[in-house]
Parts: structure tokens; sequence; C-alpha cells
């Protein structure tokens, strides 16, 4: 009887693991950037209250959060387990490397860049989501929807958390630096003519959608948007 | 036959065997010609060594020339010393400066175990080609050349991953220790010629789990091995073994 084998659990399919769930979330952040842009409307959130409310209503993409995590956990999971079994590879140590030589700091520091990002969506999850789902968010706007908006106010009220954020988006801007032309690679998908398009799509999606996600805490911070 | 008016100091990695613990080991050298090759270096501290009547340090080479492979030293932190697409043989001591401290340690791989000093043994690279980097073919006459046309863009590509001398660099400069620039040259100098089609699909699998079952690490496409190459084996090549393995993973029927 035919059968997938050891496709998943050989190295390429180790890899093609990270890579399809990378693409995954990388898509999931073009969405989430959206509908949190929508703050800058400006209109004391009343738009973004409302996407938020699709969000939260919409049954298709009630469906999709539970691929979210599950693709998310397969993600962090298939890391760690990769980190792991790449150092054992190299059970001694050289006693000097100079991998500047040959590559970037942060293609080679993927596993560190994601274990911050990770520390940040606990904080994170836990400051919004579990209030959106489980907990209920306090208030309600002038539409009668659920007042996210002003939940995102008095969050970043709080300086520290604003520097969380931007770190974090700092990270997220060389993982993504990587993980985008990365995911590619192992997919197969090397060609003369698409990969330095990719390889620039990639630069410019790294560093726009961390940017503004950054600017966005910075923004409440400051008092720009009510 | 020292000539030149270099001094250096080097830290060697001495090790005895595979299970004693290695450590590095100060020697000074002093005339060292700038025109001499970082083996003929080597030759000199040796033979010094062994007038002294202490143990030369044991280290790979074979052709000085730059075709073998086998000069497997890991200087200053890179594969074959600090130029680019060149074995160690073909680095010259010009590349260092008067009052220089080198480090010269061996491949460091779970799959490359150090057999003594700087020696370190790659037949893993050499059980993954037997498991899969040939061709079968009938013996008797070849048939004639022009039997098989080969478009000259695929002969190139192909001839560009058969340059792979098998020294084990992408593996060494790897921070995973992963041996899929080699593999995937390997794999890629067959899947490109016509010879190697009957078995292409067979062979990605089984070099493949060759390489895992060696303790080789996986691959984060960092491109460390590309750039630290000796023959400028691109990373094309791995994606190509990528495209091979999930074709022959989810695309055939056959059960390997």
């Amino acid at each position: 009887m035919a059968s997938f084998g050891n496709a998943f659990s050989s190295s390429i399919g180790k890899k093609l693991i990270m890579g399809i769930t990378g693409l995954f979330l990388i898509s999931f952040l073009l969405v989430h950037c959206f509908i949190n842009a929508l703050i800058y409307v400006n209109d004391g959130g009343l738009t973004f209250n409302m996407g938020a409310h699709f969000m939260g209503t919409n049954w298709l993409i009630r469906a999709m959060e539970i691929v979210l995590f599950a693709g998310l956990l397969a993600h962090i999971i298939q890391g760690f387990r990769l980190v792991f079994q790449n150092q054992a590879a190299r059970p001694v140590k050289y006693a000097v490397t100079n991998g500047a030589a040959n590559s970037k700091w942060y293609s080679r520091s993927m596993g560190l860049l994601g274990t911050l990002l990770l520390i940040f969506l606990i904080v994170h999850i836990n400051k919004f989501w579990v209030m959106s789902r489980f907990t209920g968010i306090p208030t309600t706007d002038a539409n009668g929807n659920h007042d996210l908006f002003a939940v995102m106010v008095e969050t970043f009220k709080d300086p520290l958390l604003v520097v969380l954020y931007v770190l974090a988006m700092v990270s997220l801007a060389y993982h993504l630096l990587h993980g985008f032309s990365s995911a590619f690679q192992t997919l197969g998908w090397n060609h003369k003519k698409y990969t330095p398009i990719i390889k620039s799509l990639g630069i410019w999606y790294s560093i726009i959608i961390s940017l503004l996600f950054a600017s966005m805490p910075i923004a409440m911070y400051l008092g720009l948007i009510k | 036959m020292s000539t030149g008016n270099m001094n250096l100091t080097l830290k060697i990695w001495r090790q005895k065997n595979t299970k004693a613990k290695g450590g590095l080991v100060d020697y000074k050298l002093s005339e060292i010609s700038p025109d001499m090759s970082f083996l003929e270096m080597f030759d000199v501290l040796n033979e010094q060594l062994i007038s002294k009547g202490d143990e030369p340090v044991v280290f790979d080479h074979d052709c000085r020339e730059g075709i073998c492979g086998a000069c497997s030293m890991y200087i200053d932190g890179r594969p074959h010393g600090p130029k680019d697409g060149i074995t160690t043989c073909q680095l010259h001591m010009r590349s260092f400066k008067d009052g220089d401290t080198i480090v010269v340690e061996p491949w460091r791989a779970k799959a490359f175990p150090v057999i003594k000093d700087l020696t370190v043994d790659r037949s893993a690279f050499d059980r993954v080609i037997a498991a899969g980097g040939f061709i079968s073919v009938n013996t008797g006459n070849a048939q004639d050349a022009n039997n098989l046309p080969i478009p000259k863009v695929q002969a190139d590509s192909a001839f560009e991953a058969a340059a792979c001398i098998g020294c084990g660099a992408c593996v060494a400069t790897c921070k995973n220790a992963s041996a899929m620039l080699f593999v995937s040259a390997k794999i890629s100098q067959l899947a490109q010629l016509p010879q190697g089609q009957p078995e292409r699909y067979r062979r990605v699998q089984s070099m493949v789990a060759q390489m895992d079952a060696e303790g080789f690490g996986n691959c984060t496409n960092t491109g460390a091995c590309e750039a630290e190459c000796p023959k400028g084996i691109s990373l094309e090549n791995i994606a190509r073994m990528n495209r091979d393995f999930y074709s022959a993973k989810f695309v055939s029927e056959e059960d390997i």
C-alpha cells in the first residue's frame, strides 16, 4: 500500500511544515494589520470596532481562528524541535566562528527571534484576545459594538507596554526578513525569474507590516488617535 | 625552507583519537614566507615538531590544487579560511599579516567525528552517495553521445552541480551542521540529465533518508553553505532537491 512514509518526519518534511505554517501566519498578519489599521480612520474607533465585531462574529473567521491557533502551535513546536535537533547535530562547538562572513545574523537567530515573539504573543493574547472572546469587553460604542478601541486606548497608556510592543515588532521585522523568502526556498520555489521578486517583496512586507503595527501603540500613547 | 619574514602564533586543535578530549595548543612560527600556501606553512610546523621529537599535526590533504576537497581546516571561524571560493591548499600566507594569531579547528559535526587532530571522518558523505548517487547502466559499448540531446542550459546546470568536490565545507559552516547543499548537488547533477531520470525519485528519497540517518542537521536557509562553498554550488540545488522530494512523497504512487 502506498503511503506518505516519513514525508513529514524527514529533514525536508520538517522544513516544509515550518514553511507552510510560516506563510499561513504571514497571510494572517496581513488581515490582522488591515483590521487594526482601521484605527487610523480616527473616528473614535467606530470603524475599528465594526471590523472587530465582524472578525468576532463571522463564522468563517471563527473557524479560521482554530486553524490559526493550530498553525501557530505547529510553527512553535516544530521550531523548538528543530532548534534542539540542530544543536545536537554539532555536539562540540567551534572555539571561533565568523558567521557574519557568510550569512545574516537574523537568519542565524530565527529561534531566538521566534522565542521573543512567543513571549510577546503570550502578553498580547492575554491582553486582547482573552478579553474579546471570554472575559468580555466592558463597554460598547455609539453603534452598539463592543468597544475594543477603548480597551486599546487604555492599554497603551502604559509606556512599558508600548515599549514591549515596539520591541516585539523589531523582532517580527527581522523574523520575517528571513522567514518570508526562506519559506519559498523551502517549498522549492527558487526560480531565476521569480526569486528576486519574492526577495524584494519579502523585504517590503517585513518592513511595512512591522512599521504599521509598531506605529499603532505609539500613535495611541501620543494621543494622535482618539 | 623558511625564507620569509612572517611571525605567527597558531592555535591548533590537537586530539589524540576520536574518544580523547581535545584542546587548542599554541605554536609559534617564525620566518614564514607570504608566498607559502597554508598547507606548506603546516609542513614547516610539522618538520619542526618532528625534529623536536613531538607528534606532528595530523591534517587531510591530497592534490594541493583545489580539486580533491581533502584539506578540511576551519581557519579563524571559516572553512578554508578568510578567502572566498577556494580550498585550504589554495590559501596563501599573504592573506594574513605578520604577528597574526590564527585559530585552526577541524570540521565540527556529529556526522563528522574527529579521527585525530584536524582530520575528520567524512565517510557519512560516501554512505549518502552509496544510497543513491549513481545511475544504473548496462555495460558494453557507450552509445553515441548525439543519441541523447541535452539542452545547453541543462547541461551547464548539471555540470555546475557536479563541480561539488565533497569537501564538507557546507556542513562545517552551517550553524545546523546540515548537509543539504552537498546532497542536493549530488542529486541535481543526475536529476537534470536523461541518464538520471529512471532512478530520479528513488534517488532523492534514499539519499535524503541516509543524510538524516547520519545525524546531519536541518537546513534553515541561512545561505552560509553557498557563500563558503569552494566550488560555488548554488542554493537552487537545495530547492530542486526539495521539489523532487515532494514529488516523490506526495505525487508518486510508488513506496520507497
